[in-house]
């Protein structure tokens, strides 16, 4: 008897080793899929609309343009992977973009201080998003409610902050960020400040989410917070981390916009960007559970927000369809990401 | 014999390519309590899931209910064929009263309107004649685990079942709930009833079963009429070998027992845990036994610092330590596995990578942050080596591995601490008998490399055979201790005895 349970034992190894081979093929064609989700899908609207629009798609004015609009989205949307991937949501990106750009104008209009609007802008967005990862880590509140909460009492703080009117200055330094160009190849090819900024974004989100420690433990969190408490990750400090990366990004988006349109009001300014940026996220494939996606699909998402933005203006699209349109476009997200989750390990 | 009320004829499960179940031929019978036994894995929920409607079995077998062909289908279909489950976690909605959960799919209802009435005195019959002691009105949350048992059944009779099947009913209960249901059982059985007790407990299958079937990798490898029913007998036929082969000790603790390495002092937590103490020392393994309920996990967690004390303080190697969070602790030297890999343990859409290296990324990273990638993938492979981790790539998402190969990464985990504490709570718990062995020798070259190690397991076997002392624990508090000498190894009665407080179990 004892000298026949090694055979047994690896005759029973074999069969399910195989298995477990093919279970893992199949569960990285699933990863690559995942990844790639959404890239056709942007191909084919570029595609598409520029046959719809008579060939005015791929214009290199146009895909400037193109590039230039999913700028600021796309630098929001950064961030907000950053919460959803340890499953939050931050509701508050529009309203703290828009106390930026309002903290921004002022400061840039003091003679001395100028120059530090820029910093200003982006401190003021930490200061909010470090202020709501305080609340989610410290007190557990719901994320969902926070920056619910912070959406309205950030809106009314930028609002009272240019005691409700418009901030002007014609004058903003660094405006080149704003309507400038990086010029790659003289007169042929040249790429707005704003989407070198939003690149720039993406890069080092992708180095901090997939090269650092902090990247993994955010995954981590996301995947299972009670087991990322056991194994000694400091769940706190990646929540304050996240919602701090995520207002720090709407602050540097609020620069962005102002540094375009050398103005800002507090009550218009980024009204709803949330949403758009939650799309891209969804979009690109992060699961809304949190532990599953990456910042290349939420540039992809971005992106495809922009380009039907554009295609359907191009197309001559009403301006009420256009809404019809974009709002099928995110509950069509939802539903792959929940087609996506099915296939995953979690059950 | 009358005819039998349960057949079930070559009936198999698969799963992608893995058979769950080969073949199984089950014949129970009215007025009968069959016992169904078998490993983790073996097939027993899979055979369950069956019968309750929520797997549909592969073509080729047949199951017979009154000598009729039926096909489960759905959960409702189990139902309707005469089946009820009992599952370990009961199904009751706790905001609903006990009519209402009763009728709970099936209410009635007059022109629209829910008849609360009709269904209350639809159910006090029932309620009646299983002595319960709680009204048809009674919110199912104010009720004992004991009680929302009894309303379980009322259900089950009420849908007029034939054939009851019970998932380890008495794991929430206490000794004396435990009694009242054995003798409900005994009521049922004499009312006609046809009962499948699954249950890992010998002295309950003793107790009750009047024929005990042994599942065993999917394969139903025997079933015993009442005579024949001996603990022997049944563990031959559940593990496949003599057990005295199947677990390994060979690290001998008494030629060189080393100095206390954790020494626990009066630790409490002001509820479940009222003030323990215990040492462990370089090289011993040492059991932590005791009924479910008793503590043990939570006092785990004390250790740790996952929950917070109340009182009492931690030493290592001599020195007192602080440790408030299961960071610390690690940091410190002392390592838990988890009994819930999957809840508490695993991140099951990462890579194996990820979840062996996760504990030491922070020690290995490159300028403080920045991923060792290099060091992380070698650690991944020499851990796979080391333990016998079974998958295609480290890459791959854990997940997607069985369970002893998902606790062997969750341990790799651990291992990567170097830890002079390892604190292994039930390490087995929902492992193939194969794995189960693997797990023993690490546990055993671990004590030989003088880590001090405390097992938690409610599998008296296990410790038994692994252990060179057990503690048991009872009521949050420590009931006794007992050192393996060279003459008598501890017995599996005088743990119980310690565990439940009865000064001997009764071989009834």
């Amino acid at each position: 008897m004892p000298h026949d349970n090694p055979s047994t034992a690896e005759a029973a190894s074999a069969a399910p080793g195989f298995a477990v081979a093919q279970e893992a093929k199949r569960q990285r064609a699933r990863l690559i899929i995942r990844a790639a989700g959404m890239l056709p899908v942007l191909l084919l609207l570029c595609v598409g609309f520029h046959f719809l629009s008579d060939g005015r798609f791929f214009s290199g004015q146009n895909l400037g343009i193109v590039l230039q609009q999913a700028a600021v989205n796309t630098v929001l949307a950064a961030g907000m992977t950053f919460v959803i991937l340890t499953g939050g949501i931050d509701l508050s990106v529009g309203s703290i973009l828009a106390a930026a750009a309002m903290a921004g104008l002022i400061v840039s209009k003091f003679p001395d201080l100028g120059l530090l609007w820029l910093p200003a802008a982006v401190l003021t967005g930490l200061v909010f998003g470090v202020i709501n990862g305080a609340l989610i880590a410290l007190l557990r509140l719901p994320p969902f409610i926070v920056t619910l909460g912070s959406l309205t009492a950030v809106r009314g703080l930028a609002r009272l902050l240019g005691a409700d009117t418009t901030v002007f200055n014609s004058s903003i330094p660094y405006a080149v960020i704003g309507n400038g160009s990086l010029t790659l190849l003289p007169g042929v090819a040249s790429i707005p400040w704003l989407s070198v900024i939003a690149l720039l974004v993406i890069l080092v989100s992708w180095l901090v989410l997939r090269r650092t420690v902090l990247g993994v433990h955010i995954y981590a969190v996301g995947g299972n917070e009670s087991a990322a408490r056991l194994a000694g990750i400091k769940v706190w400090a990646v929540l304050i981390f996240v919602y701090g990366v995520s207002g720090l990004l709407a602050g540097l988006g609020g620069a962005m916009q102002a540094a375009r349109l050398y103005a800002a009001n507090g009550l218009q300014l980024g009204q709803s960007y949330e949403l758009d940026a939650i799309t891209a996220v969804i979009l690109g494939g992060t699961s809304f559970v949190g532990g599953i996606g990456s910042i290349w699909g939420t540039l992809v998402g971005a992106l495809i927000i922009a380009v039907l933005s554009n295609g359907l203006i191009l197309t001559g699209v009403s301006d009420v369809w256009q809404y019809v349109i974009k709002g099928l476009v995110i509950i069509g997200a939802v539903a792959l990401d929940r087609y996506r989750l099915q296939g995953s390990a979690r059950t | 014999m009358s005819d039998p009320i349960l057949e079930m004829r070559r009936v198999s499960k698969s799963f992608f390519s893995i058979k769950a179940l080969r073949n199984v031929d089950l014949t129970v019978y009215a007025s009968e309590i069959h016992a169904l036994m078998g490993e983790n894995g073996a097939g027993k929920s899979t055979l369950m899931k069956i019968l309750s409607g929520a797997y549909r079995p592969d073509p080729g077998g047949e199951i017979r209910i009154e000598g009729r062909a039926v096909r489960i289908d759905g959960p409702l279909g189990g139902r309707a064929a005469g089946i009820s489950i009992i599952y370990q976690e009961l199904s009751l909605a706790p905001n609903l009263s006990v009519a209402e959960n009763i009728y709970l799919g099936r209410e009635i209802s007059h022109s629209g309107m829910l008849a609360r009435g009709a269904m209350r005195s639809g159910v006090g019959p029932i309620l009646e004649r299983l002595g319960a002691d709680f009204a048809p009105s009674s919110l199912v949350a104010h009720l004992s685990m004991g009680q929302r048992q009894l309303v379980e059944i009322a259900r089950a009779l009420h849908a007029r079942s034939k054939i009851l099947i019970m998932d380890e009913p008495t794991t929430a209960l206490s000794a004396g709930e435990s009694e009242r249901l054995f003798a409900l059982i005994r009521q049922l059985r004499a009312e006609g009833l046809a009962i499948i007790y699954i249950s890992h407990r010998m002295d309950e299958v003793y107790a009750l079963g009047d024929r005990v079937t042994v599942l065993r990798d999917g394969t139903l490898v025997g079933s015993l009429d009442k005579p024949q029913i001996r603990a022997d007998t049944i563990v031959r036929l559940m593990v496949g070998r003599e057990v005295s082969s199947f677990y390994k000790k060979d690290h001998d603790p008494r030629a060189r027992l080393g100095p206390p390495v954790l020494a626990v002092v009066d630790i409490a937590d002001g509820q479940r845990v009222k003030g323990c103490s215990l040492t462990v020392h370089a090289g011993e393994v040492v059991g932590l036994a005791g009924l479910i309920g008793a503590g043990r996990t939570e006092l785990a967690h004390l250790i740790i610092g996952a929950s917070p004390k109340t009182s009492g303080h931690v030493e290592l190697e001599g020195r007192a330590v602080t440790v408030r969070t299961p960071g610390e602790a690690l940091d410190a030297g002392i390592a838990y596995l988890t009994e819930d890999r999957k809840a508490l343990g695993l991140f099951l859409d990462m890579s194996c990578l990820d979840n062996i290296n996760l504990a030491v990324l922070g020690r290995d990273a490159k300028l403080g942050c920045i991923l060792d990638r290099d060091k992380a993938r070698d650690r991944a492979n020499n851990a796979f080596a080391a333990l016998g981790i079974r998958a295609p790539d480290v890459g791959v998402p854990v997940g997607g591995l069985s369970g002893g190969n998902q606790q062997k990464v969750l341990l790799s985990r651990l291992l990567a601490t170097t830890p002079k504490v390892l604190i292994l709570d039930e390490p087995t718990r929902g492992v193939d008998v194969g794995a189960k062995s693997e797990i023993y020798t690490i546990i055993d070259n671990l004590a030989k490399s003088g880590t001090a190690i405390l097992v938690i397991s409610s599998d008296l076997p296990e410790i038994i055979g692994i252990c060179d002392r057990v503690i048991v624990m009872r009521a949050g508090r420590i009931a006794g201790e007992m050192r393996r000498t060279a003459t008598s190894p501890f017995s599996q009665e005088d743990v119980m005895a310690l565990a439940t407080g009865t000064e001997q179990l009764d071989a009834s």
